[in-house]
This record gives C-alpha cells, structure tokens and sequence, in this order.
C-alpha cells in the first residue's frame, strides 16, 4: 500500500480512475517513459466493469463472462507498465493549475501535474420511483459489485426493474451464479423500438448485436419478464413490496437500473465545460478528438466523456494518453493513434441503437408528488416543481431554496433530476436549465485531512507571530 | 438480502454497535453489514428514516457509518479488517454528540 507520505511533490502525468480508460492511459504513457501515478479511491482496480478483476472470489468464469475476465489483461499490464498505482486514493480536487488534491488514509497531499487524464467513469442514472430510499432497494449495479468483488448473490425475494443492457447482463449473471429472481419488470417504453429502428443497420454490424441477442434469451428462457408502465417500492422501514402497474408482489430485495452516464462532478469542478446530450439524456464534457476539455492540460477518457462502455473506454484512454506524451516527451515512442481510433468506431457503432431503444420514459426519470428527488436533503419532486413554479429557473437557485444537492453526494444522485423537474415544469430543455456549479472538495473530506497537509516555513510564518 | 456464493477466505471479527459479526477478507464494511443481514447503516438527519446501502460504488452516500470513531465514513470503501469497531450513524442526534 503506498501511503500519501511515498508520494512525490509533482508527477508528469496525473491518471485519475482505474476502470478501463484510467489503466489502459496509465499503462501506455508508463511505458512510453512518462512518470505516471493512477489514483482510485477503490480498494482495488479495475474500475466498475472489471470490479474486483484482481481480486474476485467467483471461481466459475461462466459466472461473469468472458466480457468482465477480459479486464485480466489490462490489469496485469498496469501493474508492470512502471505507472505507480494508488487505491484507497480519493481525489478531492483539480484545479486549471492543474493542482490534485488526494486522499489517502486520512491522510492528504496536494500533487502538482504536467498533465492530467480524468477517468472516473460512470454512475447509474437516478431511479426517483416511489420507495426507492428504503432498504432493500439497490440498484442493479450495487448488485454486480457485490458478486464481483465479494461473491454475493441475492436471497430472498429479490425484484429486478428497470431499463438497459447492464440489467440484462446482470440478471443473466444472478441467474448463472443460482440466484433466484421473482420477476424483471421491464419499463423500457414499447416505442423506443420503432425510434430506434433507423439505428438498425450500425448496431447490426457492431459486436454488442449477437452479444445483446444472445443476453436477451438467455434471461428470457429462465426469468419471468413483465413489461410494465409504473414501479413501486413499498415498505415501512424497509421494503416489504414491489407495486407494479396497479399489481403487487412481495419482495426484500429490488434491484433498480435505468443506465449510465457520465460522473462529472470531478471535471466540472476543475472548470471543464460541459454540455446536454439529448440522445443520452446527461451532460458531457466538451471534448477535442484527443479527448482533451476546455481547460489545457485536462483530457476526459472513458464513460465519463459519453457512455460507450469498457472497451470503447480502453480505447479512449489510449489516444487520452498518446496525446499527453506527444505533449509531454515529444521523442517518446508511442502508438499510431489511428489503431484506437478505428477500434473505438468499432465500438461505437452500434451505441446509438443502445440510446434510442433504451431511452429511459419519462416518468422515470421526472417524478411527481412526494416521491424524493434528492436523497441527501431529502427534497421530494413536487417542491422541486413547486419551486420551479414560483419562478426559481436553475438548479443552483434551487439548492439555496430547498437544500437540494447540498447533501454528501454532492448532486451525483439528484442532478440530472433536478435539471429535468425544472425543464420540465418551465416548458424548457435541460441544456437550457443546465447543471449544478460544482466546487471542491468534490468528496467530503475531514478537517484533520486537510491539517495533514505538508506545509511550507514560509506558510507557516505567514500565519505565526 | 444476500447470500455468499461459496464459504472462501480468510474470515475476520469487526463489531457492530457492539456485536460481533463475521466478515471475509476482500469484503468493505458496507458489503459485510449486508451480508450479516443488518438492514440498515444509518437514519436520516432530515426524517430520521432508515438507508441501507444504495450503490456500493462511492456515490450515494448512503451506506454513511462511523468506523474507529470516525463518523461519516463510507463503508463501501473501507475494506474491512480484524477488530474494527463500526457504529451505525443517528441522523437526527448526530448534530448533538
């Protein structure tokens, strides 16, 4: 374990994330001579798709498919490619001098960077059904990581619901490791089929077609599936049942997943614009082909540049990383970027298929009444609409009336929500409304970690007598 | 809620409010609460309601405990170790401790 005392003052290149994109950029600028440290605030890499790749205790490869095992390659080269890797590192800020601040162990530093790659990935889109803060409703992804990493597998009546083909894959995977599920309700609306259709023909020739076909009968042949219009979750002090469409069925445990988009706190509050991307429904950074931001120095790789999954991610990192050594050794070696490049259109050929037959209803993602829309504060959709109502335009003005993302997570469970209630409610676009202004720290930090900051003698005299 | 697939690895004692539980090493705080079948980590300091994990990935912020005397730690990333002492977080008294 490499504690925050080990590291040094500076590094060439700052990767921050250990899924696909943060190893693969990590591993190409390490061997290509570049002095690179990995920061990930897991307690191991591999990011949420290769979740405990290194690490896991499920046995039967069957279980997570050659998909997730494929992560072992890009793991191993990390560890040998000369990039210090950090885990238990939580970045708490980035600044345009390109300034981070790390955590480890309680412990902070701030480290200064010639170049920064920011690869934090993906989170799961809001789920603001009824219900969905008792106990006993997770989101589908929770469930994934605790089979991955620690080789759990739900008991008892468990429910899936929801939209996706992270849903699908993880009900195949619950279902091959001997989990027994009541029901998946599906709630992608009927039409997305149709709008999808002129997407066909790209998805067709993309890997994810006979993959997603194969996934969809395999969960069909051992899951009851229920296309449905509403979900509930219904319990007192924790869930007892799941209403559907006006039918009821007992449950302990309801697994919830209506996509991914990008976790952006960390690179908008480094200054990183951002725009709507109205197929994907979530805000983006603005990005050069190299995936550099609008701030110099600052590339986005991975899902956390627009949601294209592992392998596109991979490829992202790679011209992420070749673009930062031609920066910063411009007579290193490197790569021909052009072979991600073509791979990465591979990969994201069939993704707008994806956007479009699994675009998640509206009712969905812009609740009503007293279902909550932020988490934290606990603020339910209906004062958020109120509010919007009475003429409050933005999400930042909401926060000072309602609290709302002014909780821990800092917005990343109710930021999309709450900019889609006020598009809503005041007959706009969300890229109109915009997004919550973020600042650092973007993860809480304590007051002693702060304390353990290295300080100058000219610091300290500044505030000595 | 959960079951563990197989009876694997090196097993470890952490406290609970008090009460020993049985985790696995590899396990964070958060994944051991629930396969122990405590169902849930905190209440809330708005409503004072119960949350249970909701992500496991660093993001929610709801599987929010005290860990060795440090409050407001999030338990899906501590992995666990022999001895600690988790205490589940009160919402509401929090502010008055």
């Amino acid at each position: 374990m490499t504690e925050a005392s080990e590291l040094a003052a500076s590094y060439e290149l700052v990767v921050i994330g250990g899924g696909p994109a943060g190893l693969a950029a990590a591993t190409l600028a390490a061997q290509a001579g570049v002095q690179t440290v990995l920061f990930d605030e897991n307690p191991g890499i591999g990011g949420q798709i290769y979740r405990g790749i290194t690490s896991t205790p499920v046995r039967d490869r069957a279980v997570l498919g050659d998909d997730y095992w494929a992560g072992g390659a890009l793991a191993d080269e990390a560890r040998t490619s000369g990039a210090l890797i950090v885990n238990g590192a939580t970045v708490w800020t980035l600044d345009p001098t390109l300034t981070v601040g790390v955590s480890i162990a309680g412990k902070a530093r701030l480290i200064q960077a010639k170049r920064v790659i920011v690869a934090t990935g993906s989170l799961e889109r809001p789920f603001p059904i009824p219900g969905w803060t008792l106990p006993g409703v997770m989101t589908a992804g929770a469930a994934q990581t605790a089979l991955k990493a620690q080789g759990l597998v739900p008991a008892g009546r468990t429910v899936m619901a929801g939209s996706g083909p992270l849903l699908w894959l993880l009900a195949a995977q619950l279902i091959r490791a001997g989990a027994k599920i009541e029901a998946l309700l599906d709630t992608t609306p009927r039409l997305n089929w149709l709008r999808a259709l002129p997407f066909t023909p790209d998805f067709m020739i993309s890997p994810l077609w006979s993959k997603g076909l194969k996934l969809l009968r395999e969960v069909k042949a051992k899951m009851l599936v229920i296309p449905v219009g509403s979900v509930e979750a219904v319990g007192s002090d924790k869930l007892s049942e799941v209403v559907f469409d006006g039918r009821r069925v007992p449950a302990d445990l309801l697994l919830l997943h209506q996509g991914v988009v990008p976790n952006v706190n960390l690179a908008i509050a480094a200054g990183a614009e951002h725009r709507w991307n109205s197929r994907q429904l979530c805000f983006e950074p603005v990005l050069d082909r190299d995936f550099n931001s609008s701030v110099p120095g600052i590339a986005v790789a991975g899902d956390g540049a627009g949601i294209a999954g592992g392998p596109a991610a991979a490829e992202r990192g790679r011209i992420a990383a070749i673009a930062a050594v031609r920066a910063l050794k411009p007579s290193a070696s490197v790569p021909d970027p052009q072979t991600a490049r073509n791979a990465l259109q591979r990969e994201e050929s069939g993704r707008a298929f994806l956007d479009v037959a699994y675009r998640p209803a509206d009712a969905f993602r812009r609740p009503t009444g007293e279902t909550i829309a932020c988490r934290c504060e606990e603020v339910t959709a209906k004062q958020v609409r109120d509010n919007a109502d009475l003429g409050c335009e933005g999400p930042n003005q909401m926060k000072a009336f309602l609290r709302c993302g002014m909780g821990p997570c800092q917005g990343r469970l109710c930021g999309l929500t709450i900019t889609e209630l006020i598009a809503d409610q005041r007959h706009t676009t969300p890229a109109e409304v915009g997004y919550y202004r973020l600042r650092p720290p973007v993860k809480p930090i304590t007051l002693a970690e702060l304390a353990s900051l290295p300080i100058s003698e000219a610091e300290r005299k500044a505030v000595e007598r | 809620m959960f079951k563990r697939l197989d009876d694997a690895g090196t097993t470890m004692t952490l406290t609970v409010d008090g009460t020993p539980i049985r985790a696995r090493s590899g396990d964070t705080v958060a994944v051991a609460m629930l396969a122990a079948g405590i169902d849930h980590c905190r209440t809330t300091p708005v409503n004072d309601v119960p949350r249970a994990p909701y992500c496991l990935m660093g993001v929610c912020f709801d599987c929010l405990v005290t860990i060795d005397g440090v409050g407001s730690r999030q338990g899906c990333l501590v992995p666990v170790r022999e001895g600690m002492k988790v205490e589940t977080q009160l919402g509401k008294r929090e502010a008055g401790r």
